[in-house]
């Protein structure tokens, strides 16, 4: 049975076109086959952040409104043949996308793909509606700061009352916390939210703690989704995230501060 | 107390500080989420006509709004003024 997940957040800027574009790499490595869709309609990035922005030739809204096919508007990736992105519409027309339409899309999907990783845009209007509406599975990437915590509990809301699960009363869209852009040197110091108080305001199962990384500009910088850079923490990050969601027992790291940055600040061995 | 330890403590605070805060908001935004949203309205007119009769305050009316499986509860919580001997 094919999932969609969906990658949300409510607040914007949080990290979940960086989270969509390495969990949907990493589920493709894994040998599953992956669509990644991006309903960022009008500010489409998921084709930047994958390496594929000059492959784009149709997009979302041209399948919807039967000007391309599904396979036409796919874009194979180039890193992993398991792997296709589906780019979002630069039109200004907020309208574009409907419910029938996108549903009618991952029905087809559903038919050939394994997993299917809807990168919402942030807020909760029509675009973040739809790109949870027919969810089975919510990652909540969160970051370790008042209002993004606030905002993710809003969404909490909204996945449980106006998803199609809700709707139909059927068995609710599993939710899963992705903590993101974490830095344990600073909850040490009493500065951040930590790994624990972060739970015990959502509860919510903890995917994965994602670090505060260079790696991720790096990243983007050349189009690589992060879990390809596998020397790096949060592409290591990425990739227990992914084992984990996939039911493997993956120990929880980086949520200690690095001894390395200690032994550097105070000049110890 | 050492310029460190003010440091150290005063950074301690402001995580705490960001947990209990959420801590309340959330509590509180969770509990109005499922309200149907003629609810403040209703709250208003009640308190309206409960002040024809009785000298009550503006926040001595509360109203909550419950769901569970197979019921839907609606309490309404007025808390009367201290007995006063009236006109004697
Ligand atoms: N773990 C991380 N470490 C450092 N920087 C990060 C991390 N995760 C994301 N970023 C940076 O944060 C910025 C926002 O990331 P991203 O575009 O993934 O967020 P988003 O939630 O998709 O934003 P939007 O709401 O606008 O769609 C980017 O510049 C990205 O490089
Ligand atoms: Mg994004």
């Amino acid at each position: 049975m094919a999932r969609i997940i969906v990658v949300t957040s409510g607040k914007g800027g949080v990290g979940k076109t960086t989270t969509s574009a390495a969990i949907a790499m990493g589920l493709a490595k894994k040998g599953h086959k992956t669509a990644v869709i991006d309903f960022d309609v009008g500010l489409r990035n998921l084709d930047l952040i994958m390496g594929c922005e000059r492959r784009v030739v149709y997009d979302f809204v041209n399948v919807i409104n039967g000007e391309a096919t599904l396979n036409q508007a796919l874009i194979r990736d180039k890193n992993c043949n398991q792997l296709y992105i589906l780019p979002a519409s630069q039109t200004r027309d907020k309208d574009a996308l409907s419910q029938e339409g996108v549903g009618k899309i991952l029905d087809e999907l559903k038919k050939e793909f394994k997993y299917i990783v809807c990168d919402s845009p942030a807020g909760i209007e029509k675009g973040a509606h739809l790109a949870m509406y027919y969810a089975d599975d919510a990652f909540i990437v969160t970051n370790p700061e008042v209002s993004s915590v606030r905002d993710s509990d809003r969404m909490l809301g909204i996945l449980s009352s106006k998803s199609r699960r809700a709707e139909l009363n059927e068995e609710p869209i599993k939710e899963y916390l992705l903590l993101s852009r974490y830095s344990p040197d600073r909850v040490k110091l009493g500065e951040m939210l930590s790994v624990e108080d972060v739970q015990d305001i959502l509860s919510l199962h903890l995917l994965g703690v994602i670090p505060e990384s260079k790696s991720v500009l790096n990243a983007s910088n050349s189009g690589m989704p992060v879990i390809l850079d596998e020397k790096s923490d949060a592409g290591q990050a990425y990739a227990d995230i992914v084992d984990r969601y996939l039911g493997e027992d993956r120990p929880h790291r980086f949520i200690d501060e690095d001894k390395g940055f200690f032994r550097k600040l105070f000049g110890g061995k | 107390m050492s310029l460190l330890d003010y440091f150290k403590i005063s950074k301690e605070s402001t995580a705490s500080l960001a947990k209990e805060r959420l801590q309340i908001l959330v509590a509180h935004e969770r509990s109005s989420r499922n309200q149907p949203s003629y609810l403040p309205q209703m709250q208003k007119e009640l308190l309206e006509v409960i002040r024809k009769y009785i000298n009550v305050g503006q926040d001595a009316i509360s109203v909550s709004f419950e769901q569970d499986e197979d019921q839907e509860t609606l309490e309404l919580n007025i808390v009367l003024p201290d007995l006063q001997p009236k006109n004697t």
